[in-house]
């Protein structure tokens, strides 16, 4: 077939097509969806996939936080600005609620990643969602890797990655009994470098922690944590001043910052297309812990 | 190394086009090592995920780096050192960017395989020089060309274990080709590797001289896509209808969909099935406007001049181009249930395009031998694993083409409606 035009689009646009088919597949089979939105880059770009899948119509489903507790400011207050303009509904599943009504317990070492979980799923019951939209890319981690686009979850939010369901061209299987239900990744394609020539591409706004800036830290195992009121120097520890940016937005206590002069999004994605270190090993604490955390989590009913 | 690789460490323009490949063939034969090679070879690999992927080596007492592990992610499978599930891996190089679905051997896997093959441009069959063609090879070869998968690579892997030896290249590469003619392949290329050592990987190898075609790499770089879709068959499936609740946007009703074939663009007539009602295009929007034409893969919203009752599960096509109103479908199916087997008269939800209905099997025409391909008509069942030729009646109709013509409008899926588990993959061949 020889054409006079190539009909091509970019890899981009391509990405973008596939992310918007899928949230709206969900729209039309699913009751109670709504996106887990962190304020992290992710779900800001998987917000921004939203606003174009149904517009010029409004994000037809609420926004939820699982708020550990440890957040950092910026974040809090972009969260709040970009629901607000968007109109949406938000709905906060806090963790430090959930501590204190003796729902889950603190951890001793004051962590929150894992007792994330517990709160994600009691809030999915109490909402009664039957599709939870998820930021998670496949290039993120080897257990995420292996996820599916429609990811199926049972009555007590588990992943069973050794039984996962066919997904064969996009026909997605959102079939589930009440209490069951189906994480989705419409993001699953995407790598950190798509993401950031996305952001730059629609010129999304994003919490200024993303950018170079100046800030007390404190080098630990080579990464370095903010010093702040979840992250204080321990004895024989000192802090500096460097220009650093963030990679990834998580818990304020476990995640690190990377040193960088990129304070543009273009010079982000040159740093980005360079890097030699994964975005998790670069900034997460709590990916180090062993082998499979990352797996071991998500059959927890993790995000 | 050649020079494109050693580009791809500068930042990859944002405007490149994506190829999708999946890996294919029996359990051993180097795909997840040839997947970890391309990975290292591309300098895809971050330090961090190479340093975890040396120590859990070391600690398995590997004597080499095992870079199957890079894709082999989940703890049953570094156990048992197979793949168990599809593995999404990503790379770009300055001319593409590539979404590789690094899929199992193991025939109680199949249907993972097929998961990972359903979207493909291309198939890379691995076969293990020592062993030669084997079922597996066969299944997948047939079962690529069954998902019409347009191009297809056979990589011999492990030539550093026959000596690089010609002869034995030769002789898989004519048995290959004799089974492939009896297929529906569109686009073969036959390539001796070492996923191991890297040989005709990235580069060509010196230890091939008889081989005078590309490296993989360069193949995939250069393989021909932009002809593989389907620009003259207008398909569009609606997903959902856009109905704004809002004071500003008032009468708006748009019908939003990704394009599954053709062309479409304002001012063009077009029939909506199954009602049969005819209209025209008044606009096609983006979230950033309107747009002059839609083609595959954009999602897209459609707008049209008439008011016509449409909802999701219709379809939008041309007049004179219209797919089958069909509730009589014949088709290739593939049994994915482990617990029960498809038998005539069993009922199932089936999803095609973004439709969902409920069907229920009439015939079974005959059950195929992949090895052999022939055609056991006595069969009563398929088991898992097992193809067959079945007939299927559908309560509603379906807006269907023949998957020979149309990978989105002709595959069709099969749902047990009591476990809600995918139990089939459906390729029509008629429907009427
Ligand atoms: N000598 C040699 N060994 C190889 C080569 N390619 C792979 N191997 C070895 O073959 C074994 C199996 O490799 P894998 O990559 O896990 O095989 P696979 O095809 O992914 O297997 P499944 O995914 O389980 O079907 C490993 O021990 C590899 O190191 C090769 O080119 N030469
Ligand atoms: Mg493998």
């Amino acid at each position: 077939m020889s054409q006079a035009k190539p009909y091509r689009v970019s890899h981009l646009d391509a990405l973008e097509a596939e992310s918007i088919f899928v949230m709206r597949e969900v729209m039309a089979e699913f009751e109670r969806p709504v996106l887990l939105f962190s304020g992290g880059k992710d779900s800001i770009v998987m917000l921004r996939l939203a606003e174009k899948a149904f517009a010029p119509a409004r994000i037809p489903f609420p926004v939820m936080h699982v708020d550990t507790g440890h957040n950092f400011p910026e974040v809090l207050e972009y969260r709040d600005t970009r629901v607000a303009t968007l109109g949406l509904n938000l709905v906060v599943a806090s963790v430090q609620e959930a501590i204190d009504s003796g729902h889950v317990r603190e951890l001793p070492d004051g962590t929150r990643n894992r007792i994330q979980t517990p709160v994600l799923l009691a809030a999915v019951e109490k909402y009664r969602f039957d599709a939870l939209f998820g930021g998670a890319r496949r290039d993120e981690e080897k257990a995420r890797a292996k996820e599916r686009m429609f990811s199926f979850r049972d009555e007590f939010g588990q992943w069973d990655p050794k039984n996962q369901r066919p997904e064969l061209w996009s026909l997605y299987n959102g079939r589930h009994h009440p209490g069951e239900s189906i994480r989705v990744f419409p993001l699953s394609n995407w790598t950190e470098l798509d993401v950031w020539h996305y952001i730059a591409k629609e010129q999304i706004p994003l919490p200024s922690i993303y950018y170079a800036h100046d800030r007390e830290v404190v080098e630990r195992g080579g990464m370095f944590y903010a010093v702040n009121e979840f992250i204080r120097l321990k004895d024989g520890e000192t802090s500096e001043v460097r220009r650093v940016r963030y990679r990834t937005v998580g818990d304020a206590s476990q995640t690190a910052a990377v040193l960088s002069e990129a304070d543009t999004v273009d010079k982000v994605i040159d740093e980005v297309a360079a890097t030699r270190i994964t975005e998790r090993g670069a900034t997460r604490g709590d990916d180090k812990v062993s082998e499979a955390a990352m797996e071991d989590r998500k059959r927890e009913g993790y995000f | 190394m050649s020079q494109a690789v050693l580009e791809n460490e500068t930042a990859p323009a944002a405007r490149m086009d994506l190829l999708r490949f999946a890996t294919a063939g029996s359990v051993d034969d180097g795909k997840s090592t040839l997947i970890g090679r391309l990975l290292y070879d591309t300098k895809t690999i971050f330090a961090d995920q190479l340093e975890a992927v040396e120590a859990a080596s070391a600690s398995r007492g590997d004597e080499y780096t095992n870079l199957a592990l890079l894709t082999d992610g989940l703890r049953a499978e570094r156990e048992q050192g197979i793949t168990i599930d599809v593995a999404y891996r990503y790379f770009a190089t300055p001319r593409r960017k590539f979404i590789i679905a690094d899929t199992p051997g193991h025939i109680q896997y199949t249907r993972n395989m097929v998961t990972g093959a359903s979207t493909a441009d291309l198939a890379l069959i691995l076969v293990d020089a020592r062993k030669g063609l084997v079922e597996q090879s066969r299944r997948h070869a047939f079962l690529t060309s069954l998902l019409r998968v347009p191009h297809l690579v056979l990589c011999i892997n492990k030539m550093d274990l026959v000596d690089w030896d010609k002869a034995v290249y030769d002789r898989i590469a004519d048995e290959f080709t004799s089974f492939a003619a009896k297929l529906e392949i569109g686009d073969l290329t036959i390539i001796p590797v070492s996923a191991l050592n890297g040989d005709n990987i990235a580069s060509r190898s010196e230890n091939s001289p008889w081989y005078d075609g590309p490296s993989l790499l360069h193949h995939l770089e250069h393989v021909h896509i932009a002809s593989d879709r389907n620009l003259v068959d207008v398909r569009f499936p609606v997903q959902y209808v856009i109905r704004p609740q809002s004071t500003t946007v008032t009468d708006y009703r748009g019908y939003a969909g990704q394009v599954a074939s053709g062309v479409l663009k304002p001012g063009d007539e077009v029939l909506v099935l199954p009602s049969g009602l005819t209209s025209t295009i008044a606009s096609i929007d983006t979230a950033d406007g309107p747009v002059g034409e839609a083609f595959p893969p954009m999602s897209v919203t459609v707008r049209l001049n008439d008011e016509i009752d449409i909802s999701r599960g219709d379809l939008i096509c041309r007049p004179h181009n219209a797919p089958a109103v069909a509730q009589d479908i014949e088709a290739m199916v593939c049994w994915m249930d482990e617990t029960a087997p498809l038998r005539v008269g069993g009922k199932y939800a089936i999803k095609h395009t973004t439709r969902t209905a409920r069907t229920v099997v009439r015939g079974l025409q005959y059950r195929l031998d992949v090895n052999t391909l022939h055609r056991d008509e006595q069969a009563g069942e398929l088991q898992l694993n097992e193809i067959g030729r079945v007939r299927l009646r559908t309560t509603v109709p379906l807006l269907a083409d023949e998957y020979r013509r149309n990978r989105t409008t002709g595959g069709f899926i099969l749902i047990d409606e009591s476990t809600n588990r995918t139990v089939g993959a459906g390729m029509i061949i008629e429907a009427q």
